[in-house]
């Protein structure tokens, strides 16, 4: 497995797999931060890089299968799809950290423990 | 997209997703992540997505990013004091990321490779067949171009009408939302 991998990181051009294997690693660094990190902003934004992760999975998908001799658009519509609901998750998202940290003073995640049993 | 510059632009991206966890101020891990969105639209555009590798700086480095480093400074956040870590979530987040990563590799090791298409100047203009001779698609393919924006704009109003609507409606309610939820509250 080691060998092949090896391989393909000195091809002249980068394969699928190569993709996939980045897109992963980057899907578990924001998976690693918000499970790590307190800060609630910092958690959202590891969500963000999550969803990134997943959008250039998905452009490299239509990029390797072509239909009718070009890239498969429907990958690229999905990602254009993903960023626009992304932005408006963003805008909600920071109104309510705003409308939390009044009410409470703080975006700590440990420090919020209403719901604690 | 030729291989060296495929792992410039992955290493910006992942060492700028590993600073966003890694710096204790938020206002450097936001820029860290503005970065990271950096290098993935190099990896876009290296994938010949254009639109979407614009998009992404416009909207996710333009708009998004701008909006956290806002409510970062609204909020006027100190760096983290350094406090009794705990060690369960580091745990957790190591198990976790390893038990991926090992399963990441053991599929990619497994299934075929490909290599990209290639989308040269004689695949273009054999795909120009498949639009109406004479437009505009047409014309930049027969020409040896890849007309990124005409082909999405073509999906997106041909083949994905009604979600761009519902996409609307959504922002439309974010918005509402939004400033519904900004407003103070009566007591």
């Amino acid at each position: 497995m080691t060998s092949s991998f090896r391989i393909q990181c000195f091809k002249f051009m980068a394969s699928l797999n190569d993709y996939l294997l980045v897109s992963g690693l980057l899907f578990s660094i924001g998976l690693f931060g918000v499970v790590l990190r307190r800060n609630i902003i910092i958690v959202f934004m590891c969500l963000e890089l999550m969803l990134s992760a997943a959008n250039l999975s998905l452009v490299a998908f239509s990029r390797f299968n072509t239909a009718n001799g070009l890239p498969d658009y429907n990958g690229q519509m999905l990602v254009f799809f993903v960023i626009t609901v992304a932005a408006a998750e963003v805008a909600v998202g920071l109104a309510i950290i705003v409308a939390l940290y009044r009410s409470r003073q703080t975006i700590h995640t440990d420090e919020l423990t209403s719901l604690k049993g | 997209m030729p291989s060296y510059l495929f792992w410039l632009f992955s290493t910006i991206m992942l060492i700028g997703g590993a600073a966003v966890v890694a710096f204790r101020n938020p206002v450097s891990s936001a820029l860290s992540v503005v970065a990271c969105f950096v290098g993935l639209a190099g990896l876009f555009i290296g994938l010949s997505a254009f639109f979407v590798g614009v998009i992404q700086i416009l909207v996710y480095t333009g708009a998004v990013m701008v909006l956290f480093l806002f409510i970062i400074m609204l909020l006027d956040l100190k760096d983290e004091q350094k406090r009794a870590r705990k060690h369960a979530p580091l745990v957790a987040g190591l198990g976790l990321v390893i038990a991926f990563v090992v399963q990441l590799l053991g599929v990619l090791s497994r299934s075929p490779d490909k290599s990209a298409p290639a989308l040269d100047e004689k695949a273009l203009a054999a795909a120009a067949s498949h639009f109406n001779a004479g437009g505009k698609i047409a014309t930049s393919l027969t020409d040896g171009r890849l007309p990124d924006v005409q082909l999405i704009g073509h999906t997106l109003f041909t083949q994905y009408n009604l979600p761009f609507q519902i996409l609307g409606v959504l922002l439309l309610v974010a918005t509402v939302g939004v400033v519904a939820l900004s407003k103070k509250q009566a007591e």
